[in-house]
């Protein structure tokens, strides 16, 4: 598990390695780390044995590669319920275009990764699964068999990061709304990519926020970061929001011997808030001084903005969401209820069906968002809050207007906070603490890297995030992968393998 | 008439409260009425507006499905290029100005047959507003001249179609087909310009002639695919409109008439006794011929409005050398138009000298322009009010009796025109005409020519012969000619009857009437 995608695709090329021997590996690692609930749906070896075929193509270049997905994409024969008892017992009959461009590059479907319910959450603690289990730290608490208490490991994508952390597999797919990959990934310790907005396909992907969504990317390493994301990059005629761009043809490439000289690179002073940690602060500032001692130019910017993305997003989200979840009625797929009385009327039917199969968080969206959208409250609220998610965007224009490439920032405020600390703050709180170095980039639909880079003094990871223009991934895993270098993040799994 | 006997069937209704002048229909005595139109026209295209999935009417129940259209998770609407080429086209039609942006929107709204729960439509920028549709009130039975009548149309908006739930009245369960669920509409929304039931119903058979014309709708009512809700309102002359309610789903075109005149008859009847109208949704029970309020959508709907994030504006191209590749263009589309009824009306007028009526019938019955112009052609452009008698007199009664239109027709329009001319030169007469007209529809594979001479259906012109037979009837029909003396204008209709029948319908009853009087003179 230490080697990099390419390399065990190649012995599996060679012949060296077997597909079939890697992906059960996967599985009994999966079946081993049972508590950390990390997945919702395995599948079983026979399963694994179909995707592989027999005498699978040679030269793919996922071969053989097990990969999960989280439970809000479709993946035709697996269940998708994106972590509610809505869609419980919903099978999909379709595969999603990023996870069937996967499987046609040879990877392997091991199953799908524990969410937030419909991706509402930071902490992978709102499913009707139970709470995903950051693998970091957890020997502090593993004398007790019960496990009384854990780090989470963020969220929504919990499940995939730590399904990756883990060394379960190589890859995993996520999504990232308003930091629902980079959140999970800064927690656990590995790579999260947020793609520039459209440059993913959404087909197939459950959505939370139509017009913030993108499929997000888990990996162990930058360059495997950019395999995967070569790999299921480009437009896709299924999805209208997804765009014709130069960088759809071509493959983003990452030098081993990468640099950073001249690269102008700005830290938001507005990103600075007074609930962020010492220690989140000092790497976030080591990881500047390393820059600018490799030749990068940083300097301060501003974003003066940033403040109200937060609650822009708490204008915008529900609105969405409300209209998002009208159709989980319980007619043509999902949970229906059984109540005898609600069987009366249509209306009985859809709110007791609604009322048990979505949590407190889902339904409070629901209502909020709707309270927005009446005639009333439009202009006030939903256009309101569209006027500040312009100004946001054009904070970052006018930042790469006057020169800089990437912005350097941290990605959580802390590192990742215990179970017990996290549940005492409700979800509103969660979020805005959570999101609120990741969420700007949503909504100006900007590609976003979480790179880890030490551990703290407890030893869970802190990390930094890279933020770019639309389509400068190539810069940004070049970047990304300078500063991966020189920081040498020990990946749990080596010691995991030892 | 029947407007009145509609009336009678609604007792709680008094009678007379309006009278037809020749324009639009009065109201009682003060009060006016103001009629707007929402028309919902399925667009004929091959697959839906959002999804691949086909729409075949009639096809077996949610045949007709894709994943979109269940509003399953995870998938996308596309929207079809045709369906917007479409609604270009008819926004031209109707002298719409074309947005070169356009956007949609989400309506929502909890309904078993919206499976997504809501309905993507373009609310706030539609892609084409400000047209005009100009038209013909004429209804002979009520308005004896025909006028002209406009109406403005405030926009024409994309949206989907919703499902269709099915009620199992015996084991009180509903059944939901999403064969329609997603279908393309044009929803067209006029303002309130008509004055009565005749001119909605005039402007919707416009409405359909034009969209039958450049094939953007098939305008099958019965079907479904054009259905119309009505905005209606009364007010005291001088006074502003009054408070409106809106008729659901009107599905033919005589629905909309009576549902109209019933529903202003009631809200004047309704203030009049000091009451309130309220602003409401109603339904028109067509067996019962009245409206009545549809308890399900009686709440206040709020819609809910929001921007639908997973389709991007259209933008529409206005630029001759665009490849077509790159968009729906105005111009590409402006080329598909057709000759509009209106204007095909006014060119008959003037080409063939025929009145408006004529022409009214011609465009407006399915097939008879084409066979019209088929006569003509053999007519050299001549004796055009002649060949408009036959067609839509004879032949339209010969043609309704066997239930078939102009198109299906099976006399050649040579034959047409050879019958023309032989009434034309007076060796046949109308009643031959007809006789000869049956046989060639019972596939007579004789010409008019060989009919007429073998079955000896020549009219008799010859004065002599005429006369002769005239005094034969003066002498056997004693107590007509003594009529005929007390009472003339009474008894002369009677005694030419009496004549046409002796001579078996052979007579030229043009002479033969004046031969007749003549004779009925001297005595």
């Amino acid at each position: 598990m230490s080697l990099s995608i390419k390399e065990v695709v190649s012995r599996i090329n060679s012949g060296s390695l077997t597909g079939r021997s890697l992906a059960e590996a996967a599985i009994d690692r999966a079946h081993k780390q049972k508590h950390l609930n990390a997945f919702t749906y395995i599948c079983s070896k026979k399963d694994v044995e179909r995707q592989l075929g027999e005498g699978s193509p040679k030269d793919l270049p996922l071969n053989g590669i097990p990969i999960a997905v989280k439970d809000n994409f479709c993946v035709k024969g697996m269940p998708a319920t994106c972590g509610s008892k809505m869609l419980h017992n919903f099978k999909p009959p379709y595969t999603a275009t990023v996870v069937q461009k996967l499987v046609d590059a040879g990877a392997v479907v091991l199953g799908k990764t524990n969410m937030d319910e419909f991706g509402m959450g930071n902490g992978t603690v709102d499913s009707i699964f139970g709470p995903t289990r950051n693998i970091w730290g957890l020997e502090k608490f593993m004398k007790d068999y019960s496990l009384p208490d854990w780090h989470v490991p963020g969220g929504s994508s919990g499940g995939s990061a730590v399904a990756v952390s883990a060394g379960i597999c190589f890859a995993a797919l996520g999504s990232d709304t308003g930091g629902s990959t980079r959140n999970p990934a800064s927690y656990c310790g590995v790579v999260g990519l947020k793609p520039t907005y459209g440059l993913l396909s959404r087909f197939g992907l459950i959505p939370l926020v139509n017009s913030m969504d993108v499929p997000g990317i888990l990996t162990r390493t930058v360059d495997d970061c950019a395999l995967i994301f070569n790999t299921i990059k480009g437009f896709d005629d299924k999805d209208s929001t997804s765009v014709q761009h130069g960088l759809n043809g071509k493959k983003v490439e990452t030098d081993d011997n990468t640099k950073v000289a001249g690269i102008k690179i700005g830290m938001p002073s507005e990103f600075f808030s007074h609930e962020m940690s010492p220690e989140v602060v000092e790497c976030w500032k080591e990881i500047s001084t390393l820059l600018k001692s490799s030749g990068a130019v940083v300097d301060e910017v501003s974003l003066p903005h940033t403040s109200y993305s937060i609650a822009c997003y708490s204008v915008l989200n529900p609105c969405e969401v409300a209209s998002n979840m009208a159709r989980y009625d319980g007619l043509r797929y999902g949970h229906r209820t059984s109540k005898p009385e609600s069987l009366r009327s249509t209306e009985a039917l859809y709110a007791q069906t609604r009322h048990e199969g979505f949590n407190d968080v889902v339904r409070g969206r629901i209502l909020t968002g709707n309270y927005f959208l009446l005639k009333e409250n439009y202009e006030k609220f939903f256009c309101q809050a569209m006027k500040v998610r312009r100004l946001i965007c054009q904070d970052f224009e006018n930042v790469w207007k006057a020169g800089t490439e990437l912005l350097l920032t941290p990605v959580t405020l802390t590192a990742a906070p215990t179970y017990s600390e996290f549940i005492k703050w409700d979800n509103r709180k969660q979020s805005s603490v959570q999101d609120y170095c990741t969420q700007s980039a949503n909504m100006a639909g900007l590609p976003a890297i979480s790179i880890p880079i030490k551990l703290n003094t407890t030893g869970l990871p802190l990390s930094v995030q890279l933020i770019g223009p639309k389509f400068s991934e190539e810069l940004i895993f070049q970047v990304a992968k300078f500063i991966e270098a020189s920081s040498n993040f020990q990946q749990l799994h080596a010691t995991l393998d030892n | 008439m029947r407007l009145l006997q509609v009336l009678k069937q609604t007792p709680q209704i008094a009678l007379g409260q309006f009278v037809r002048g020749q324009h639009y229909i009065r109201r009682k005595e003060g009060w006016e009425s103001a009629i707007g139109l929402e028309v919902h026209a399925q667009i004929a295209t091959k697959s839906k507006l959002f999804s691949p999935a086909p729409c075949n009417y009639g096809a077996p129940v949610n045949t007709q499905v894709a994943l979109l259209d269940a509003a399953t998770p995870g998938t996308l609407p596309v929207l079809n290029r045709k369906s917007v080429e479409a609604a270009v086209l008819t926004g031209l039609a109707l002298s719409c100005r074309i947005n070169p942006v356009s956007t949609f929107d989400r309506k929502h709204y909890f309904y078993a047959d919206l499976p997504a729960g809501y309905q993507i439509t373009q609310q706030r920028n539609p892609i084409a507003s400000n047209g005009k549709l100009d038209f013909i009130v004429y209804t002979p039975s009520c308005h004896p001249a025909p006028y002209n009548h406009s109406c403005n149309i405030i926009q024409l908006q994309l949206e989907q179609d919703s499902g269709k739930s099915l009620h199992d009245e015996v084991d009180q369960r509903s059944l939901i087909d999403l064969n329609r669920a997603g279908i393309a509409l044009m929803e067209i929304v006029f303002e309130p310009n008509l004055r009565d039931g005749e001119e909605a119903s005039a402007l919707i058979k416009e409405l359909t002639l034009i969209l039958q014309r450049i094939q953007t709708c098939d305008c099958k009512m019965e079907e479904g695919s054009l259905r119309v809700d009505a905005n209606i309102s009364v007010n005291r002359i001088g006074e502003p409109l009054g408070v409106r309610t809106e008729i659901k789903n009107l599905s033919s075109i005589r629905s909309i008439v009576n549902s109209i005149e019933y529903e202003v008859v009631r809200q004047i009847d309704v203030l009049e006794k000091g009451g309130e109208v309220i602003n409401e949704t109603r339904s028109f029970d067509s067996s019962r011929k009245e409206t009545v309020p549809m308890r399900d959508k009686e709440m206040k709907q709020d819609y809910r409005f929001m921007p639908e994030p997973n389709l991007p504006p259209i933008r529409l191209l206005y630029e001759p050398n665009a490849s077509s590749s790159s968009g729906p263009n105005i111009l590409h589309v402006q080329r598909k138009m057709k000759e509009l009824p209106e204007v095909t009306r006014n060119r008959l007028v003037k080409k063939y000298g025929i009145r408006m009526q004529s022409a009214i019938v011609i465009v407006s019955s399915p097939g008879l322009l084409e066979y019209f112009t088929a006569v003509m052609s053999f007519k050299n452009g001549e004796s055009a009010v002649k060949v408009t008698n036959v067609l839509q007199g004879a032949l339209m009664e010969i043609l309704n009796i066997n239930k078939i239109d102009y198109s299906q027709c099976p006399i050649k329009p040579k034959d047409v025109a050879d019958i023309v001319s032989f009434l034309e030169s007076s060796r046949i007469n109308t009643a031959q005409s007809e006789i000869v007209l049956k046989k060639l529809l019972d596939d007579d594979a004789r010409t008019p020519e060989q009919i007429i001479k073998e079955e000896g259906l020549e009219q008799i012109s010859e004065d002599s012969e005429i006369e002769k037979m005239c005094l034969e009837v003066l002498k056997n029909n004693a107590k007509l000619v003594e009529g005929y003396k007390r009472n003339p204008s009474k008894f002369q209709k009677k005694i030419l009857g009496t004549l046409d029948a002796a001579g078996k319908g052979k007579l030229n009853m043009k002479k033969a009437s004046e031969i007749m009087l003549n004779l009925l003179k001297k005595d």
